[in-house]
């Protein structure tokens, strides 16, 4: 996508900063933003509005799955074979549920991170256009997506809220 | 920390990981000759069987199933400092629980390998699992030892990913400042990491999934790993006490655990900025903590064994403390319940050659208390007749021996090729740089 890889990176050494430029660019009509930081920080996510994360949804249907293979796993194969073993039930209930609780557990962290992936886009080869080690040393980044004609409006905003240095997204990719 | 900045938080970690001497070298060395001897006896046990052991009817279970319960036991601390400390928003937890982390994720290398040692026939591991064996029978599910392997491989699986999830945006710091095919495998490690928006939002929201996960989870692996025992019918086994006393029991040698390597990582690293003694302290505090849990639950066999009456239960506890295994009954009292409640006097948790001291004494205490539970109620079960008398051999030290420079093996290299603290974390405590603040100077 070609395309996508346009606008400006703006690289700020505070916080404040950052927000305020997300809070400008955004009054100004620029909504596709991507923020890079060190750290994960609340205020960025509320600066840009993001919904709250689906991955709950993902852990949920993870630990559903889990449980129903517990159930179905143990009570089918005693089933399928039934010996009893300690004079006990054939479907003993109690036992299952170790099973079953692992199970949960199991599938609810490995679908966890299966929609941390999907949801963040990753993994990716390399890093993307708008990226600089120094985003995950010490500085944050904003990146501003627009077409070359608002180039020097977006610079504007973004040296007003105190951005220390400004490429073009793509420009100045070190990995 | 506040006097810190981000990028110094960067070179402190990461100069942890550069090149190591000639100390580092010479103690890979002794640690990988250990290792091979362990590996050596394995390979004997292997070739003659499981009679090399000092097993011997009815003790068939002694010292391969104590390292296994033991350090199935030093993992739960890293959870807990991990997980269930991060689900309580414990702030210091920040600087301690990469390495708490990797102690769980390797000393759960470690026990997994103890079944398997145990079966004498190790290449048929696969019998464990489950899957349609012999004409369609499948694993036992009323089985405790199938609940220990569900138990304990879903252990390892999440602790894994919890692991190497929280890793990655590290990984990308260690990227940036490598090159090379160090970077390329730092790269890989860091998945693309770029810390934008979108990645942080998600992450941090599966990160809390996780945590939240891995809480009961870990309360439940040495709750399953106690009905091994619990579960039979031998007197000092059967009873409803033993998971909540076992998963005491873990935590607080886990914690001595952490203790030990923590205090040798901030001295040969100097990472006093961020290793503080606080950290340690905070740790002596759980420490005291979970021995009084342990010291309880010991009081509360003993009366058990006297209250019930019955007359295999007390012959068994009489012979626990007086009989042929009163000296690691003892040594498990005295270094488990009374010896960390050293730790109430100030003086004493903040003074690093006693917490070293201690920490040691609590780890060769649990270690004991393993082996005493597991031996004594098989050695001396109901009927006289067939009592026995487990002795260790030089196979079974040995393999416990390379078991524990296998754990030190896996830490050894830890410490050179990840931070040792977790870099993201600790820059989310420090106060974020604000221009308002910079123009306060």
């Amino acid at each position: 996508m070609a395309d996508s890889v346009t606008g400006l990176v703006g690289s700020f050494r505070y916080v404040d900063s950052l927000l305020e430029a997300i809070e400008q660019v955004r009054e100004a009509g620029y909504r596709d933003l991507q923020a890079l930081s060190p750290v994960p920080h609340h205020a960025i996510d509320e600066a840009l509005k993001k919904p709250v994360s689906p991955v709950r949804y993902f852990t949920l249907a993870g630990c559903l799955l889990g449980c129903l293979i517990g159930f179905t796993l143990t009570i089918s194969t005693s089933l399928y074979y039934p010996l009893i073993t300690g004079g006990k039930p054939i479907v003993s209930i109690p036992p299952f549920l170790i099973i079953v609780f692992e199970l949960t557990i199991l599938f609810g962290g490995l679908l966890t991170l299966g929609g941390m992936l999907l949801n963040a886009r990753l993994p990716i080869v390399g890093v993307g256009p708008a990226y600089h080690p120094r985003f995950s040393e010490d500085q944050f980044g904003l990146w501003v997506r627009c077409a070359d004609k608002d180039y020097e409006t977006v610079t504007s905003l973004l040296k007003n809220a105190g951005a220390e240095e400004i490429l073009r997204a793509g420009q100045e990719t070190a990995l | 920390m506040a006097q810190l900045t981000y990028h110094q938080v960067d070179s402190d970690i990461l100069r942890a990981m550069q090149a190591p001497g000639w100390r580092y070298y010479t103690l890979l060395s002794i640690d990988l000759i250990v290792v091979a001897w362990g590996i050596f006896a394995w390979r004997y046990t292997v070739q003659h069987g499981l009679g090399v052991w000092g097993l011997t009817h009815p003790v068939m279970w002694a010292m391969d199933i104590t390292n296994f319960v033991f350090w199935v036991g030093i993992a739960h601390s890293g959870t807990l400092i991990s997980a269930i400390l991060y689900l309580f928003r414990v702030r210091w937890r920040a600087s301690i629980y990469r390495t708490a982390e990797a102690v769980t994720v390797f000393a759960l290398f470690t026990a997994g390998l103890f079944p398997i040692i145990h079966l004498g026939r190790p290449w048929v591991f696969h019998w464990l699992l489950p899957y349609s064996q012999f004409g369609g029978l499948w694993v036992n599910f009323r089985s405790p030892l199938v609940w220990d392997v569900f138990a304990v491989m879903t252990y390892m699986i999440i602790s894994v990913l919890f692991f190497f999830t929280g890793l990655v945006p590290d990984m990308a710091v260690v990227r940036n400042r490598s090159s090379g095919w160090r970077q390329k495998i730092y790269a890989f490690m860091a998945q693309g990491w770029q810390g934008t928006d979108r990645q942080w939002h998600h992450y941090k929201a599966a990160y809390v999934f996780l945590a939240a996960l891995a809480t009961p989870l870990v309360i439940s692996v040495h709750s399953v790993v106690s009905w091994d025992f619990a579960q039979t019918i031998v007197p000092g086994w059967h009873s409803t006490i033993f998971a909540p006393y076992f998963v005491a029991g873990a935590i607080h040698s886990g914690l001595a655990m952490v203790i030990m390597l923590l205090i040798p990582v901030r001295r040969v690293f100097r990472l006093d900025a961020y290793l503080t003694q606080e950290h340690l302290e905070n740790l002596a505090k759980l420490i005291i903590l979970t021995g009084l849990i342990v010291g309880y639950a010991y009081a509360v066999e003993t009366y058990i064994a006297w209250y019930s009456n019955n007359v295999p239960e007390w012959q068994r506890f009489t012979y626990q403390v007086t009989g042929e295994y009163a000296v690691p009954f003892w040594i498990m009292i005295l270094f488990n319940s009374l010896v960390p409640l050293l730790f109430f006097i100030k003086r004493i948790r903040t003074s690093t050659p006693w917490l070293l001291i201690i920490a040691i004494l609590i780890n060769i205490g649990m270690w004991m208390e393993r082996f005493v539970i597991i031996v004594t109620g098989l050695a001396h079960e109901y009927d006289p007749y067939s009592w026995g008398l487990f002795i260790p051999t030089w196979v079974d030290i040995s393999i416990t021996l390379g078991a524990f420079a296998w754990f030190f093996l896996w830490f050894l290299l830890f410490i050179k090729f990840l931070p040792v603290i977790s870099i993201v974390e600790v820059k989310e405590e420090l106060p974020p740089p604000m221009k308002s603040h910079s123009r306060e100077h």
